[in-house]
């Protein structure tokens, strides 16, 4: 049996409870891993372990995939009508809501973001992507299509079946919304892969998702490693699509495992290494709000974290001193503390790297212009960090860093800004600031990104699209473009003559 | 006047406290300028329920303003489609919470059976109201690629504005569903006027909208007569679009009010006399059952009545007396008692003029297979009536009757089939049933009309479109296809690169 995880905070910013089990949910169950074994769950606070969950194996992944299809073949799929799915996802949202603190907390304690942070971005979002694409799920319309009277040709927009997901430890409980929510409204059933690092959310959500009345096998959560559970899902003979986000290294071999086995559907999610572009004419003050907010937000773990940022020479001193000032402004410490605005990075794995990363800048030459230390002597807290005086070849302006680590550059040609921003295997999204908007849309429209923030950075809504340009991914999440993802298109032609 | 009342429910012994006044601003007002009333009748008994205020078109003129002032402030594009979902689906949430007297209002005003309000006059309309709930955040438009080193085109499917809209007394909450669920998702505000028959339920859905948080002004209800409050609605100068449900008679005159005023936008969804097809491949008993539900249920108020049934003639003898002894099962009675499937027509006015119908239909010479006994006593209850030998140019085959009334000819080949069929300047919904599925998609594909069922009928669903061909009305209701109804498109070009040379 698996154990049932409780926990009571007693903080600042929130007092409360939550209690769940650790098990895998598989059928509608709680139930141990099939090798007995377990998983810490570490608080990025203090490196404490605060929980074992129960790891699961690539045998596991058969039996969430057998259930998976046992319930599309009977229950779910084009069994249950929209409307149907859609009372079922707008359920879920109002469990959401009500559990709305206790999930922030919780992601708090495992991801280490402030509860505040989780609260207003990660809650809020997942609650607006569920009900979003409940009010998709009876609205999947294939088209009638003229070619002559005596046929009659339309398209069925059927669900693909069992669907794998996979998602990071970044923004565990918003990355599951991101990917059950259309996948559930088109009618696909789920086995679903947290990280290793953050699978709290994911284990509430679940139960969530059981009392709100989804039937057995419609979304199963295996919890477990990316070589074993991970790697099971990508190379499943009956998976048909494995949607991915993480990084561009593990997205690869996603892909390759869907090659290889039963070329299932294959959407990622990956790195990026986005640009902010300041031209001289932009609001500055707004620009270096925008900007930290960009680089910052989520400690740097964001995949469209701005952290190329591009200013023009006109402004560049100007600039650097008022962001400057806003990273010495934000605060590092404990995330239920009053007036945190950053937590601890995510895991130690990921300090270490951030830190070496740190290093190779040093290394490499350039002038490190704020930071680039650890805050206290427990956890893995970094503080805000600014590199100046770099060039294109350094390892922290090519490669994804995923920390609060920032460079700076100073650009003075249009044309040539166009081309330094682009420059970059990845194209996520990038960020254009200025007050002309012919530049804005000029800018914008050269940009190799799947997301053009004018004015803003990292801002999200259920209903726009998000997704990279090259190495940053393959297809859309949210709007309308991620039902895409989801279904198989048939074509039927019916001979009349 | 305009206090609220409190009905007493005898069947039930439910006390209902509902309000009499105009519904303007988010509160109940009186007229500004007439003492007249509205009396709402029981057509079970006869008997009147309460009055109510009847707007004047000064009270028109007080309700368009509260909702163009809401359209520039609270509502239009000053409020976000994630707010209009979260209201909407919260309105939807108070009515599945008032289900209960919210049916027996409805049969109490209307006649219909109170378990068939409940479960799908108003289970349909909770349903209507969270689909478009789901639509409000995804209207989107277009961006056009038109020449990329120097422009960008793309469209804004901007909401209409001030809705006027007028409902019938047949589905009272469901018609008020149908037209304030798509304008409030795309963001228009609404004027309201439900039926002079049947005004009571919209009146106690205004509380609803006041409950659920929308700001004053988005719902503004009128009850008032046609000729009163509808006819300034379809005129009035700053009313952006109109929708009405109705008869053909009614329609027309709001389309000629529409053009002479403002140019509104129009949306009718009018009368039918649809045909109804039975080929002899038809499983006969299923057949039977969908005929007899199309022209019985709601006692054959609706108007997609399949009101002329067509059989094949080497069927014919056998699916009559089949269709027969259906409808001699169709209990017609009060409508809170359990057992009853249809109630009365909802007045007298009705009730005399499908009586007319009924003696026309006699006198013409069709042979009456069912029915034509008045009852004896109160209420307006008219039994399932049959005809049968009809000739395609008598009044009961060419006129929509609104009644429980039927009228069956026989064909022997589908293009006769087809022709009888098509013979109307009506185009609402038709039905065939036939196993040979061949036939089934060439006959689909012939009929004129908006709606039509194979091998069912009556049956409608939130997500699939709804409308008239030729003169059952303009546009489509249900489905995305009533966005368009409630959006305007604008198109903007935007340069950022040309420069003009000039002279041209």
């Amino acid at each position: 049996m698996p154990s049932t995880f409780e926990y009571t905070w007693d903080t600042p910013v929130y007092k409360g409870s939550t209690s769940f089990s650790t098990g895998l949910y598989i059928n509608g169950k709680f139930i141990d891993g099939s090798n007995n074994t377990t998983i810490d769950v570490i608080n990025p606070t203090d490196g404490k372990t605060i929980a074992s969950i129960s790891e699961g194996t690539p045998k596991d992944v058969d039996i969430a995939v057998d259930a998976a299809q046992k319930a599309y073949d009977t229950v779910w799929g084009l069994n249950c009508p929209g409307n149907e799915r859609a009372r079922l996802l707008n359920k879920l949202a109002d469990l959401l809501i009500e559990h709305s603190d206790e999930f922030a907390a919780l992601e708090a304690l495992d991801n280490g973001k402030t509860f505040g942070w989780a609260k207003k971005a990660d809650l809020s979002m997942s609650v607006d992507v569920i009900r979003y694409y409940a009010g998709w799920a009876d609205k999947i319309h294939g088209s009638t299509i003229e070619t002559s009277e005596d046929k009659l040709n339309y398209t069925r927009h059927e669900p693909i079946g069992v669907v794998g997901q996979i998602i990071p430890w970044n923004f565990p409980l918003m990355m599951m919304c991101w990917k059950i929510g259309p996948a559930l409204a088109t009618g696909n059933t789920i086995v679903l892969k947290p990280s290793e690092f953050t699978p709290l959310t994911a284990l509430l959500a679940a139960k969530l998702i059981d009392e709100a009345g989804f039937p057995p096998g419609v979304v199963n959560v295996v919890n477990g490693y990316g070589d074993t559970v991970g790697q099971a899902i990508a190379e499943h003979m009956h998976i048909g699509k494995v949607a991915f986000t993480g990084s561009t290294l593990v997205g690869r071999k996603i892909m390759v495992a869907a090659a290889k086995s039963n070329l299932k559907n294959v959407t990622l999610e990956l790195g990026g290494k986005s640009p902010s572009i300041i031209f001289d004419d932009a609001d500055l003050d707004l620009a270096v709000e925008w900007a930290a907010h960009g680089l910052y937000f989520n400690h740097g773990q964001s995949c469209s974290a701005g952290t190329r940022i591009y200013v023009h020479e006109n402004i560049y001193d100007t600039f650097l001193q008022k962001f400057t000032e806003k990273s010495m402004s934000l605060k590092v410490g404990d995330p239920f503390g009053q007036d945190t605005f950053q937590g601890p990075q995510v895991s130690e794995r990921q300090f270490k790297r951030v830190m070496d990363y740190i290093e190779s800048g040093k290394q490499e030459g350039a002038t490190l212009h704020l930071g680039g230390h650890r805050v206290g002597t427990e956890g893995y807290f970094i503080t805000p960090t600014i590199f100046t005086d770099v060039h294109p070849e350094m390892r922290i302006v090519r490669e994804e860093i995923f920390g609060p680590v920032g460079v700076i550059l100073k650009f003075k040609d249009d044309d040539d800004i166009i081309r330094q921003a682009n420059d970059s295997v990845y194209g996520l999204a990038a960020g254009v600031f200025t007050s002309n908007v012919k530049r804005a849309i000029k800018t914008a429209h050269a940009l190799h990104a799947g997301t053009v923030w004018v004015n803003c950075s990292n801002t999200t809504y259920a209903n726009v699209p998000f997704g990279g340009y090259k190495q940053s991914g393959i297809g859309r999440e949210l709007g309308e473009y991620a039902l895409d993802n989801y279904t198989n298109v048939k074509a039927i032609q019916i001979n009349l003559a | 006047m305009a206090q609220p009342v409190e009905i007493s429910i005898t069947a039930t012994g439910r006390k209902v406290t509902l309000p009499t006044g105009l519904f303007i601003n988010n509160e109940f007002v009186p007229s500004v300028d007439s003492s007249d009333v509205i009396q709402c009748l029981n057509p079970a008994t006869e008997e009147v329920i309460c009055s109510v205020v009847a707007g004047s078109a000064a009270d028109i003129d007080r309700a368009v303003a509260a909702a163009r002032a809401a359209y520039n402030t609270t509502w239009g594009k000053n409020v976000g489609p994630v707010e209009r979902a979260r209201l909407i689906n919260r309105l939807a949430d108070l009515m599945e919470r008032d289900r209960d007297v919210l049916a027996e209002l409805e049969s109490l005003n209307n006649g219909k059976p109170v378990r068939v309000a409940r479960d799908f006059d108003i289970g349909d309309s909770i349903g209507c109201l969270r689909y478009y709930a789901g639509w409000a955040d995804k209207i989107t438009g277009q961006t056009i690629e038109v020449d990329n080193k120097t422009k960008l085109a793309f469209t804004r499917h901007d909401p209409i504005g001030v809705c006027g809209q007028i409902i019938p007394w047949n589905y009272p909450i469901n018609m008020w569903a149908w037209k304030v669920a798509p304008a409030l998702a795309c963001g228009c505000t609404i004027v309201m006027k439900p039926s002079e028959l049947t005004p009571l339920t919209a009146l106690k859905l205004s509380e609803l909208i006041v409950e659920a948080g929308f700001p004053a002004g988005v719902v503004n209800t009128v009850a008032s007569l046609g000729s009163v409050g509808g006819a300034a609605l379809a005129a009035h100068p700053d009313v952006d679009k109109v929708a009405f449900t109705g008869s053909t008679v009614t329609g027309r005159k709001i389309m000629e009010a529409a053009a002479k005023s403002n140019l509104k936008k129009v949306s009718l969804e009018l009368g039918g006399k649809s045909p109804h097809l039975v080929f002899e491949s038809a499983d006969l008993e299923q057949a039977a059952n969908w005929a007899a539900l199309g022209i019985l249920y709601n006692t054959g108020q609706d108007c997609t009545a399949g009101s002329r049934l067509f059989v094949q003639d080497t069927i014919y003898d056998k699916f009559i007396s089949i269709l027969v002894g259906k409808a001699k099962e169709m209990v017609v009675g009060n409508g809170f008692d359990e057992k009853v499937s249809g109630g009365p027509v909802v007045s007298k006015v009705q009730y005399d003029k499908v009586w007319s119908y009924i003696e026309s239909g006699k006198q013409e010479g069709a042979t009456l297979a069912l029915g034509g006994q008045k009852r004896p006593g109160k209420g307006f209850f008219v039994d399932p009536t049959i005809f049968t030998d009809v000739r395609p140019d008598m009044k009961i085959v060419r006129d929509e009757i609104f009644g429980p009334v039927l009228s069956v000819a026989k064909f022997s080949t589908e293009e006769e089939a087809v022709k009888l069929a098509n013979d109307t300047s009506y185009g609402l919904g038709a039905g065939l049933h036939s196993k040979d599925a061949d036939q089934c998609m060439r006959v689909s594909s012939a009929l004129e009309a908006g709606t039509v069922w194979v091998n069912q009928y009556n049956l409608l669903y939130n997500n699939v479109p709804f409308g008239g061909k030729k003169q059952s009305g303009i546009g489509r209701e249900l489905g995305s296809y009533a966005l368009d109804e409630y959006t305007s498109v604008k198109a903007v070009h935007w340069n950022f690169g040309e420069k003009l040379d000039w002279p041209f």
